[in-house]
């Protein structure tokens, strides 16, 4: 059985918060700093949530997990194992520091996300210190709860700006029995797109997929039984199991690169790229690598409701998320002034005011 | 009522609306006095039937100036009173907004105004070989807004989720008459996640008109087993064995005894009368992985003490194993003049202790309950019988009622799985939520809706009205449950 080292650091923590408030000295919250270039530059001392650590509660009959923000994420998926249990959205590590309270600020899935749904379709309830150094609790362990607004998924991916995550309650879900990838040859973007589409429209137990230099990679995941019988309708080469490799990118495509841009697009978009792209969920995330003109692929794509982050290599001058409107920036302003009203958590982290 | 009021409310409307369109006859104002849960009710001053969009807004800003309180309306079948009228406020009705806007089977999307029935969005893509997952058991009446509002969930919750899981995108219109479009096909969310905090927020934030849903590939095959018991715990447990044992049921329903002869006399579903429980299990997927599932479930059903299982031997049997099951509100209601439906959760682990304390307060109050269970993801639904004619019956349902979503927070779960508090449990949320957390809930809504005019009233309560629902739950001077945990 994994040992998870169990630390509670939650009155610690609420005092430096509270201290923090009166100095009107701004915190970054962080963990082990897997993640630290995702993002904008912030600013302050630092709120250290890494100790703060321990399984509250896994009964793997219940499929949930109750997790303490600071638990290490290798060792989590370490202790779902034994239970045959694994997170759906096939989380990134980037490092075997990364931590659950980081896992769910940065928001960060990996390749079975288009097919299972993300880190928020999987969360239950939540823990959380907020910016007056107040303990709120949201939401449960069960896996319907419609009472009260839902803070706890909303929670998910917004980096830190609205308070520190003390416990997280998510669902797992069973290890599939057996999983089978698949190499297919497509010339183009769009021919990938197009064929993989129509294959996710078909009853097949599609749970990642890819379009690099010319080659659809598949990969199927289920019984023994459900796997071979779709490989016979799908057909293709049978490959190797690269997904790891995007997930934590240290495919080839990633190597030596310090600019790394993600764009977010509706899956089936037409979206013309004239240089080396990687794409994956199906069309909805397309990487791009080196230098870009990253303002003038933020106009195009704002055409499409699409997006471009970039992921690693942000600077003042190009900030790491894609502008928001007006309307919308203010309301997300209003909405953090709601947690944080004196601005203490991972200023500009996430988008400028938040 | 204010009649001045309302005339001179119903003029600024029909500046903009049809004179048809904005309802200000009593007996067409009584249509709307309830939705489904019918004990309470009040009439509105008005109704208005907005058709596009522009409407909405020129509506939602009309009363945002002039401080008249909204309550959204879809088909009127939630079940917490949440679009219960208010009584100086309107009701915006959005069944008049019901086009599907755009079907796109390449990405499994479907864009539909808020009006749109939930049936008929999967019969509108059936023929793609596509369907909306989320199936509430209103589904052939309820509207997709509505779904949203109360993140509506029904029988294949565990494996295909909520409406959250569904939907990738909104248009809300603000109390300011603002429109934003929250857009995630990509599957980013660009900032915050607004869509989160909007799904299952009961009108309160806004009015929600055009809806992006996520649709499915159909599965292959579908096939249904039925394990009979003789004692309800141990069907209890045979749930939870099949899951983990890595199955996930794409359906998996409980029923006691009480409920399997009510269903059993209203539509002869060859369910056998003297068991304690059943559980009803489907699996679906393709033709193989169904087979080879459906045997090991048998095989765990068995292991946990079934006396027998039966397999539907083709469609025809699936569906009528089925019936008793859905039919099993109804069914229950033939038994008394009324009936009250709880929708407690609570962790599966737990259910034993539940339905033995259920039990004992049942007898207690002399009110029969009988209990229908989505036992995948411990969501309870306790059926009170009572006689709402006899003086008071009511009352000591309702009070029976409180005392089970109590035990259901007393062992981990919540007070509402998937109907909502609307006004019905808003009580019960003093006791779920600590005072800063349900500060927060309503520093969220002025974030949204400044002046307080969407859904007044509903699913949040303020703190005097916790104060006095605590005060009613202080026995011999000490708080009902003081121990509660309530993560």
């Amino acid at each position: 059985m994994t040992a998870i080292k169990q630390h509670d650091l939650e009155q610690t923590l609420q005092e430096q918060i509270r201290e923090s408030v009166a100095n009107a000295q701004p915190l970054q919250i962080v963990g082990n700093g897997s993640k630290a270039f995702y993002g904008n530059a912030s600013k302050g001392e630092y709120l250290k949530v890494s100790e703060h650590s321990g399984v509250i509660d896994y009964d793997p009959a219940e499929l949930v997990i109750t997790l303490r923000g600071g638990c290490k994420l290798h060792e989590v998926e370490a202790l779902l194992a034994e239970q045959g249990q694994m997170f759906g959205f096939e989380p990134p590590h980037f490092s075997e520091q990364a931590s659950i309270g980081g896992m769910v600020a940065s928001g960060l899935c990996g390749p079975r996300r288009s097919y299972a749904g993300g880190i928020r379709d999987y969360i239950l309830g939540i823990k959380i210190l907020d910016g007056r150094g107040d303990i709120l609790s949201f939401g449960g362990r069960v896996i319907k709860n419609v009472a009260g607004f839902d803070v706890s998924r909303f929670m998910v991916g917004t980096m830190g700006t609205l308070g520190a995550l003390l416990e997280v309650s998510l669902r797992v879900i069973p290890k599939f029995e057996t999983e089978q990838t698949l190499v297919f040859q497509h010339a183009s973007a769009e021919q990938h797109i197009q064929w993989i589409n129509e294959l996710a429209g078909q009853p097949l137990p599609i749970s990642a997929s890819l379009w690099h230099q010319q080659q659809s990679l598949v990969r199927l995941s289920g019984s023994e039984q459900g796997v071979s019988n779709a490989v016979k309708k799908t057909g293709g080469e049978k490959a190797t199991d690269i997904w790891p490799s995007l997930r934590e990118q240290s495919h080839v495509f990633y190597e030596g690169q310090s600019h790394i841009a993600r764009i977010s697009l509706p899956p089936t978009t037409q979206f013309q790229l004239d240089q080396d792209q990687l794409i994956e969920w199906g069309g909805a995330q397309r990487w791009l690598v080196g230098d870009n003109d990253y303002p003038v692929l933020r106009e195009r794509l704002q055409h499409f409701g699409g997006s471009l982050c970039v992921y690693r290599g942000a600077s003042e001058a190009v900030p790491a998320f894609q502008p928001l409107d007006e309307l919308l920036l203010a309301l997300q302003r209003n909405l953090k002034s709601k947690f944080d009203p004196a601005r203490i958590f991972n200023r500009g982290r996430f988008y400028p005011g938040l | 009522m204010n009649i001045t009021r309302q005339q001179k409310l119903a003029g600024l409307f029909r500046a903009f609306l049809n004179h048809e369109s904005v309802v200000d006859q009593p007996t067409s104002l009584a249509a709307y006095e309830c939705d489904g849960l019918s004990a309470y009710r009040q009439t509105p001053l008005l109704v208005v039937l907005p058709e596009t969009v522009e409407q909405v807004q020129q509506v939602v800003a009309l009363c945002d100036e002039h401080r008249v309180p909204i309550v959204s309306r879809g088909a009127g079948t939630g079940l917490s009173g949440g679009a219960l009228p208010h009584e100086d406020g309107i009701v915006l009705s959005l069944t008049k907004m019901d086009s599907i806007l755009n079907i796109d089977a390449l990405s499994r999307t479907v864009v539909v105004e808020a009006g749109v029935r939930n049936l008929a969005v999967s019969e509108a893509v059936a023929h793609h070989g596509l369907y909306y997952a989320p199936d509430p058991s209103s589904q052939i009446a309820c509207t997709i807004g509505g779904n949203v509002a109360e993140n509506a969930g029904g029988v294949h919750c565990l494996k295909y989720g909520l409406t959250l899981h569904n939907i990738l995108g909104v248009k809300l219109v603000m109390s300011s008459g603002e429109l934003i479009s929250i857009d995630q096909r990509s599957m980013q969310s660009q900032g915050y996640d607004l869509l989160a905090l909007l799904i299952g927020s009961e009108g309160m934030l806004g009015v929600v008109v055009e809806i992006t849903l996520k649709l499915l590939p159909i599965p292959e095959c579908a096939r249904v087993v039925m394990g009979v018991f003789d004692d309800v715990e141990k069907a209890g447990n045979s749930v939870a064995d099949i899951i983990a044992r890595g199955i996930i049921p794409a359906g998996i329903e409980l029923m006691d005894n009480l409920a399997i002869r009510a269903a059993e006399d209203f539509v002869h579903a060859g369910y056998p009368v003297e068991a304690e429980a059943i559980l009803i299990c489907e699996l679906d997927g393709t033709a193989a992985e169904v087979e080879s599932q459906i045997k090991r479930v048998e095989t765990v059903m068995n292991a946990s003490g079934a006396s027998e299982t039966r397999l539907a031997k083709d469609e025809a049997e699936r569906l009528l194993f089925w019936s008793g099951r859905k039919a099993a509100f109804p069914a229950v209601g033939r038994l008394s003049p009324d009936y009250y439906c709880i929708d407690g959760t609570i962790p599966r682990k737990t259910l034993g202790v539940v339905l033995n304390e259920i039990r004992r307060l049942s007898e207690a109050y002399k009110l029969p309950v009988a209990n229908v269970f989505h036992a995948g993801d411990g969501n309870l639904h306790p059926l009170i019988l009572y006689d709402a004619n006899v003086e008071g019956a009511l009352e000591k349902t309702e009070e029976l009622g409180s005392k089970i979503l109590q035990l259901c927070i007393a062992q981990g779960g919540t007070i509402t799985g998937e109907h909502g508090v609307g006004v019905e449990k808003i009580g019960e949320m003093c006791l779920q939520f600590s005072n800063l957390e349900r500060n927060l809930f309503h520093a969220l809504r002025d974030s949204f809706d400044t002046n307080g005019i969407m859904n007044p009233g509903k699913a949040i309560p303020t703190m005097a009205r916790c104060a006095e629902f605590n005060a009613m739950h202080v026995h011999d001077g000490k708080l009902a449950f003081p121990e509660l945990e309530r993560f």
